[in-house]
């Protein structure tokens, strides 16, 4: 107050009027509508993420420590989780190579229909998952076109653990490729260049020049169809046969412990499964990093 | 088919070219196209007629209205949430953006049968409120409700996963200069902002319709599948593939193949036409 009274009156008005607002959250900004936009978009995150989210990860202690434990290392349930992580592990391996091939033609090289096999990576994301559920059943199955071509030779694809790995490898293939395609754009052909004056041969760029720089997004590609694979419902039941304990996969674990409402077991399972999903994935960012320290040193 | 090494590329062997593109259209016919190709054949497998009335069979088209319904409430909640989100993280400084930004990335990285079931532990019969609900008549799980519920979680992120860093780019200057001109906020919004961003908005919105529409796991753990009343049309697809009746749900299941097409034929237009409107192409 004091302070004010000393300052001529029209200044002193410019100084109250620009005055920033001063808080330790949020910086000053000419901008409005910060308290509005951020109410609407806390409240909603609330409502539809946070407390769900609350209930999956306070539901199965109502079963206390040891009743989680029982209920995941049920026989049934340790082997649909098995079932589903080991599978969604090996068809995210398997992207790896093919997403490698297809980024690789659909950057590299001009071809007709280049751009309409680009954008067709992206149909198993479009379809939906019961559509692309239903469809991958009637081609595996023994009286399908590639089912009967296996069974021939004595494999069995559909309603076996072989053909839910071929679903998520159908699920999983967009985001590989996808992840690698920005990054082989823009790969410096200099250094390859300069590596074939060196003297080296197609294989060893590709190994020791393209590989290592291509590294960090294969893993972020490869991670990602990890983790749509591991939840994956729609493009998979429908192919399983979903025999207990053989190719049964968690998510329909859950939705059958829900129909015997048996709530604190579906959530642990649910719990489980985003603990695991969560825990591979950090221990990925880790990899990736030291993947990204080495290919700047 | 003729194929040619980029004029930059350094694949010297044609003949290696010819092969990788020959594996690379192997790999995408037979692992990608031809679940798209079985859908529609067997759709018409029993001919025009057949497929007709399976797709005007009455459950079939209450199938599609719930569908319509469902996609009509949570997309507009989830654009309208976007751009709140959206606004908020791009154009201000504050603390805990981080946190909230993994927020809203999670529901991409649940699967889509968890985000049913948690709307079942909050609402379904021994659910947190599931007394009170009964109490008080109000149906949630196992009705329109909770069809809707899990599909906003489900397709949460999309619009707003678009306008952030496209946002972000952009920076605010022409809004503080419109500002600093007179205009007021809803003017700068309309006038300077929503045109700087319609083209992603729209992107995002296409790719969340997609997928609210085309849902499967989420919803078919709230739905309870009652026919005609509680069945999205992927839900009709299994209702009726479980009791065999295959052109039916061929049927029913090319309908939503033919929303797939139509949703990649118009978000690769955007692509290529405002490629640099688009936060997409620029991400990763």
């Amino acid at each position: 107050m004091t302070d004010q009274a000393i300052l001529p009156p029209a200044s002193a008005g410019l100084a109250a009027a620009s005055r920033p607002r001063r808080s330790p959250w949020v910086e000053h900004s000419i901008l409005p509508g910060f308290g509005v936009s951020l109410g609407i978009t806390l409240t909603y995150l609330g409502a539809i993420v946070v407390l769900p989210l609350i209930a999956l990860a306070v539901r199965p202690w109502e079963l206390g420590l040891s009743g989680v434990w029982h209920a995941l290392a049920a026989p049934r349930v340790a082997a649909a989780l098995r079932l589903s992580f080991g599978l969604s592990a090996l068809a995210a391996l398997l992207n790896a190579p093919l997403g490698i091939l297809l980024a690789w033609t659909l950057t590299r090289y001009e071809f007709r229909g280049r751009r309409i096999l680009d954008a067709l990576v992206d149909l198993p994301f479009a379809l939906p998952t019961a559509v692309a559920g239903i469809a991958l059943t009637a081609i595996y199955a023994p009286t399908g076109p590639l089912g009967a071509l296996a069974a021939k030779v004595g494999i069995k694809t559909a309603y076996s653990p072989l053909g839910i790995f071929i679903a998520l490898v159908f699920i999983g293939l967009p985001f590989v490729v996808r992840s690698l395609q920005p990054v082989l754009q823009d790969l410096d052909r200099e250094v390859e260049e300069a590596a074939t004056t060196l003297g080296a041969n197609a294989l060893q760029r590709a190994v020791r020049v393209i590989l290592p720089t291509l590294a960090p997004s294969l893993i972020s590609g490869v991670s990602l169809a990890f983790a749509r694979a591991v939840g994956e419902y729609g493009s998979v039941v429908f192919i399983a046969g979903n025999l207990p304990g053989k190719t049964e996969i968690a998510p329909l674990l859950i939705v059958i412990k829900l129909e015997q409402y048996d709530y604190a077991g579906a959530a642990a399972v649910g719990l489980a499964m985003v603990a695991i999903s969560f825990g591979s994935l950090v221990a990925i960012n880790a990899l990736q990093l030291r993947f990204a320290r080495r290919g700047k040193a | 088919m003729t194929v040619a090494a980029r004029p930059v590329s350094s694949a010297r062997l044609p003949g290696l070219a010819v092969l990788l593109v020959v594996a690379s259209a192997l790999v995408m016919g037979l692992l990608v196209l031809l679940p798209l190709f079985v859908v529609f054949r067997d759709a018409f497998d029993k001919g025009l007629g057949k497929y007709l009335a399976a797709i005007t069979d009455p459950d079939a088209i209450s199938a599609v209205k719930l569908t319509l319904l469902v996609a009509g409430i949570a997309v507009p909640l989830n654009a309208a949430f976007g751009v709140a989100a959206a606004w908020c993280i791009a154009k201000f400084e504050f603390r805990g953006k981080s946190a909230l930004l993994t927020l809203i990335d999670l529901p991409f990285s649940m699967s889509p049968v968890v985000s049913g079931l948690v709307w079942v532990l909050l609402f379904g019969a021994q659910g947190w409120f599931g007394t009170w609900l009964i109490d008080h008549d109000v149906k949630i799980i196992f009705a329109t409700t909770g069809l809707v519920l899990a599909t906003i979680l489900v397709t949460f992120p999309f619009v707003a996963r678009e306008l952030i860093p496209l946002m972000q780019d952009q920076g605010s200057d022409e809004e503080a200069a419109a500002l600093t001109l007179g205009a007021g906020g809803f003017t700068t919004f309309f006038r300077i902002t929503l045109p700087n961003i319609r083209w992603a908005l729209l992107y995002g919105v296409l790719l969340c319709n997609a997928r609210a529409m085309g849902e499967f796991g989420a919803v078919s753990v709230v739905s309870g599948h009652i026919r005609g009343l509680t069945t999205t049309l992927p839900l009709h697809v299994e209702v009726l593939y479980n009791d065999y009746d295959f052109v039916g749900a061929f049927a029913a299941a090319s309908l939503l193949a033919s929303l797939g097409l139509v949703t990649l034929v118009l978000k690769t237009g955007l692509e290529w036409r405002h490629s640099g409107e688009l936060a997409a192409n620029r991400r990763h």
